[in-house]
């Protein structure tokens, strides 16, 4: 039985093809194969959330897949977020400007949940916020901020005209 | 890399994945949503020495109507409990518990066969099976046999499957049409596993104003589920309301033996059985009608 499977599948919208040891998770797979290193990688046992990742829409661990189970799959990482000519998504805006972040570790993972939610529930209680963004472990305190970043990212998005306007771009 | 090197088998169908499961009996692991055994991987906590990914086998991801109730493939993931119509209709107190097991995150991957396989104590699903009487069907390289949900656990992580057997479906009846449900768990952060937890299901007879039958089913104070029937004993017969609802939770606070952990105390737990007792009887009895 060989080791090593060749793994086909799509990220971000982009094809790749790779050979992989059986073994290896998606969540190396993505960063050391692939190079995006968006994805972080914390616990490796599905408490932390940092490799979150959609696949086939889903949220996910990266960390509890094997490479091997994706083949065929559809991907979004937090790379997909940003447009291809680097402006940020609305959801990146929001955690920018409300600082949903502060070492930024944990943040790959609240922004793919965020995208989910907000894609499937476009006006969250905050109960419901709190409910998703439970799987996520943020260890510099910063829930307050984060829960303040998804409910501006959720306005914005619902494109309600009183919600407070992104800060200008710095030069 | 994190977990140990093993060889990885993708099966199609059932026959082809219990060839090679029985072909090693004892060395080789099932894998279906991985949120138990991934981090046992990782973790290297386990080195078997073949993984049997069943995600791939279509029969095993269909859910279906059995006996009123339903009959559940074990490739059907948690998040099915909320997205497929057919748990709210037949199966409302799953419906009712699901937000409660684990995250979205896990319950995308993690499947209803996988939990109720890997029997961890503090889980729901396992005390929702003991609580609805749900049968396990095993299937092994002679042929499937059903356990009842009363047989099938026996201790922490161990169940009566045997080394060559798969679970490849839980079948759920219809629990009595009458009954009304509550399920109660205290965690310390929402979608972890239970310090304690709690399935209620209360039946009152045709005035409203006995109770005709009870299930407790508590998780999180054992090696498996407990279901109480010395606490259930103390509610039939009874008039619905705080006084049989006491008598009940202090059943149970004297009866259960949690063990200490680093999460909580044995005596905190037998304190907090106790009260989900008596507000998960006040919530069933409401529904029921009752104040």
């Amino acid at each position: 039985m060989a080791t090593n499977r060749t793994v086909q599948l799509r990220v971000n919208g982009v094809e790749h093809e790779g050979t992989v040891e059986v073994r290896k998770t998606l969540s190396d797979f993505l960063r050391e194969d692939l190079g995006l290193c968006g994805t972080n990688i914390g616990c490796e046992h599905g408490v932390c959330g940092a490799c979150t990742v959609l696949m086939n829409g889903e949220t996910v661990r990266s960390c509890l897949l094997l490479a091997v189970q994706a083949d065929g799959m559809e991907l979004m990482t937090v790379e997909g977020l940003a447009s291809p000519t680097g402006e940020l998504h609305p959801i990146q805006e929001a955690f920018r400007e409300k600082h949903g972040l502060q070492c930024g570790f944990c943040t790959p993972g609240f922004l793919v949940t965020t995208y989910k939610l907000l894609q499937s529930n476009p006006n969250p209680s905050l109960d419901e916020i709190k409910e998703w963004l439970a799987g996520h472990l943020c260890r510099c305190t910063g829930y307050e901020d984060i829960l303040e970043s998804v409910k501006l990212a959720a306005a914005r998005l619902r494109g309600e005209s009183d919600a407070p306007q992104p800060l200008p771009k710095s030069s | 890399m994190k977990p140990p090197r093993f060889e990885y088998y993708d099966p199609r169908t059932v026959e082809e994945a219990l060839k090679l499961f029985t072909d090693q009996p004892g060395e080789s692991k099932v894998l279906s949503g991985g949120q138990s055994l991934m981090p046992l991987l990782n973790m290297r906590l386990l080195r078997p020495k073949a993984i049997i990914d069943i995600n791939r086998i279509e029969s095993l991801k269909t859910v279906r109507p059995w006996n009123q109730g339903l009959s559940v493939g074990a490739g059907v993931a948690v998040l099915a409990i909320e997205t497929d119509r057919q748990f709210a209709e037949r199966l409302p107190i799953l419906y009712d518990a699901a937000r409660h097991i684990a995250h979205p995150q896990i319950r995308s991957r993690g499947t209803i066969c996988g939990s109720i396989a890997h029997a961890d104590s503090a889980a729901e699903l396992p005390a929702l099976a003991v609580a609805l009487k749900a049968e396990m069907v095993a299937t092994g390289s002679s042929g499937t046999r059903t356990i009842s949900s009363d047989e099938f656990f026996i201790s922490y992580f161990t169940t009566s499957l045997q080394p060559n057997e798969i679970l490849t479906e839980v079948r759920f009846p219809a629990p009595p049409e009458k009954m009304a449900w509550s399920f109660l768990e205290v965690s310390r952060r929402h979608g972890d596993f239970a310090m304690v937890g709690i399935v209620t299901g209360l039946e009152l007879d045709p005035t409203g104003k006995q109770i005709k039958d009870a299930r407790l089913v508590y998780f999180g104070v054992g090696p498996t589920p407990v279901r109480l029937e010395e606490a259930e004993q103390a509610l039939v017969g009874q008039a619905p309301g705080q006084p049989a609802f006491q008598a009940a939770s202090d059943v149970a606070s004297k009866t259960l033996d949690p063990d200490n952990d680093l999460h909580a105390s044995a005596d905190y737990r037998r304190h907090v059985a106790g009260a989900l007792t008596r507000r998960s009887l006040d919530q069933a009895w409401r529904k029921l009608g009752g104040n």
